[in-house]
């Protein structure tokens, strides 16, 4: 349990708030954006830039950066606050993503500084990351790769055909996240396409598996060490979290999936996670 | 007033005829209350099926119902409900001419905000190149009405392309659906062809030059089979003929009909996305500006063919 100071914690949670308010500021009033989706995953995406991954803000290429892949890319506003935060661009940019032809699009692709995939079509980011863990474990490096997953996005088979073949070549350097929020697009997963129970099958996939509470700092501090800790198969952290976490009228809110906010919403988000 | 949305117009005539077909069933892939399954789910729960973010398998399964009798209309986004079941359309459906309905929602770039990923740029080309399949893009609302009503009534693999947003009709309200090209403004030194929403924006083109030029617009909502014959006959007493669509210039309504006059020797200019990808933007007009598609670009192009 003490492991981690309270120090560190606390200033892992303030920029698991801080991203979630970029991530308002970018939505901005009147159009749609992916609040639910981005609120739920802050938490684990604060531990890996600002505690877990190794990279180079100045030198986005840098040959020792750990990977980060977002695969459920309809989040891109959220990698792009912790990159902006993390000094990979200016975070005013943020105000300009989803301009016509702007570095920072709808989606994230190959062009924005850190960003390692394009994704945005569900399913596809792991079997990428699958490839990049491959291929630096065939170099010997100790690089290791994050993969950002929603549970929604488990419906795709895609992500079990990767499943199946990092349990068979066992990369030991891959790690993938599924952001358990309960929530697909059209409402609960359990009443849409029941997907339950989500740890077994990847245990029964051949993967290392840990369940935690994705907004409890110390837990997911905590995994991610153990899953690098552990050798000869993935690990798959299972973290429980709350889509829309952080903003009350949107926690566990299916219509916060991909939203327009008004402007007392818009101020009370940023009041509430301020 | 009739529906300007076509995606509305077409959840609410898909939601009649299942009242009055009991063989239709509606498949969706967590995009209901986008794609408007969401219709039939609210009021006949029992004849949709939820498949989850699960575009491959929708299409399979659709192929499984049509095997015992189903007639399954499968909706996502046209990248998805198209792209992404690409293979199991060619393979489980097609080549067995099995009775599935795909629709592609959110088509072209109509999806502005989600950029490149979400624009489907390529797939006429890529369904037009499958054999069996019947390719349908609808000029508007009321077309996509009838276009429905036509597939529910008809056999075979059948794909419909949509758009996203409201716009203005151009084609007549209860009219019913035909798979020729039909002349909506006749004119005699140019003809357009087009599709989708290009059609209404040939029309404007073809107003702005009245006077100067005298511009020919046909619908082409049937992208296949295309009747060649009609095709050659519009295009035979005009100078040259323009192709206008929200696809990319390879491979779509411009390739075929530039194939279908193969034997005619007309100079043909295609308006369409220049073999480019999409990109994000905050509305449709800006990315339809950024990608060519406006009405000052077929004006462009028809004007180009008079020099
Ligand atoms: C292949 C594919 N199908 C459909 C979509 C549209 N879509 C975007 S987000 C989403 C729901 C995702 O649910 P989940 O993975 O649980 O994400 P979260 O709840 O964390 O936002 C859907 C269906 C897509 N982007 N890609």
């Amino acid at each position: 349990m003490e492991a981690y100071s309270r120090e560190l914690i606390n200033s892992l949670e303030e920029k698991g708030k801080l991203l979630r308010r970029d991530c308002i500021k970018c939505i901005g009033v009147g159009v749609a954006g992916h609040v639910g989706g981005s609120c739920s995953a802050a938490d684990l995406v604060a531990a890996l830039y600002f505690y877990k991954m190794k990279y180079d803000p100045k030198n986005p290429e840098w040959e020792g950066r750990d990977y980060f892949l977002l695969s459920k890319g309809h989040v891109g506003i959220l990698q792009y606050s912790a990159l902006a935060e993390a000094g990979f661009f200016p975070t005013e940019d943020l105000l300009h993503c989803k301009e016509p032809g702007f570095y920072l699009q709808g989606h994230p692709h190959l062009g924005t500084p850190g960003v390692e995939v394009g994704t945005g079509s569900l399913g596809q980011g792991l079997s990428l990351g699958l490839g990049i863990a491959l291929g630096l474990q065939m170099d010997h490096k100790p690089n290791r790769v994050y993969v950002l997953v929603g549970d929604g996005e488990q419906n795709e088979g895609q992500i079990w055909e990767a499943a199946m073949a990092a349990g068979a070549k066992k990369p030991d350097n891959l790690c993938a996240i599924i952001d358990n929020n309960g929530l697909q697009a059209q409402g609960p997963i359990r009443d849409r396409l029941d997907s339950a129970p989500i740890a077994d099958k990847w245990k029964a996939f051949g993967w290392n598996v840990i369940e935690i509470d994705g907004h409890n700092m110390e837990e997911i501090l905590k995994a991610l060490d153990a899953a690098e800790a552990t050798k000869g198969k993935p690990t798959a952290i299972v973290a429980h979290t709350i889509k829309g976490k952080g903003i009350s009228f949107a926690e566990g809110v299916t219509g916060f999936h991909n939203a327009p906010l008004s402007k007392e919403q818009y101020e009370q988000a940023l009041s509430e996670l301020s | 007033m009739a529906e300007r949305n076509q995606r509305m117009a077409y959840g609410q005539t898909l939601l009649e005829l299942c009242r009055e077909n009991p063989d239709i069933v509606v498949l969706d892939a967590d995009l209901g209350g986008s794609t408007m399954g969401k219709m039939i789910e609210l009021e006949m729960p029992e004849r949709h099926i939820e498949m989850g973010i699960a575009e491959a398998n929708m299409a399979s399964v659709a192929g499984g119902l049509a095997r015992v009798g189903k007639i399954p209309f499968t909706n996502s986004f046209a990248v998805f409900a198209a792209g992404r079941a690409y293979d199991q359309i060619r393979q489980s459906i097609s080549i067995g001419k099995l009775n599935v309905k795909i629709c592609g929602s959110s088509a072209g770039c109509s999806d502005f905000g989600d950029g490149a990923t979400h624009q489907s740029i390529d797939d006429i080309a890529y369904m037009r190149v499958i054999p069996n399949m019947t390719v349908i893009v609808p000029a508007d609302a009321n077309e996509t009405v009838a276009a429905t009503k036509y597939m529910a009534a008809n056999k075979g693999v059948m794909y419909l392309r949509l758009n996203r947003n409201e716009y203005d009709n151009v084609t007549l309200e209860n009219a019913v659906f035909s798979t020729d090209p039909t002349v909506l403004r006749e004119g005699s030194d140019i003809t357009v062809f087009a599709c989708g929403i290009m059609v209404g924006k040939a029309l404007k083109a073809a107003e702005n030059l009245k006077g100067s030029i005298s511009v020919r617009v046909v619908n082409v909502s049937t992208i296949k089979p295309l009747n060649r014959e009609k095709i050659c006959e519009l295009a035979r007493d005009t100078k040259g003929v323009v192709t206008a669509e929200e696809h990319s210039i390879i491979g779509g309504l411009g390739g075929a009909v530039a194939e279908a006059l193969r034997r005619e020797c007309k100079p043909v200019e295609f308006v369409g996305v220049n073999d480019e990808f999409g990109s994000s933007a905050h509305n449709y007009e800006d990315i339809l500006k950024l990608l060519g598609l406006t009405v000052e670009h077929i004006e462009e192009a028809i004007r180009s063919l008079m020099q």
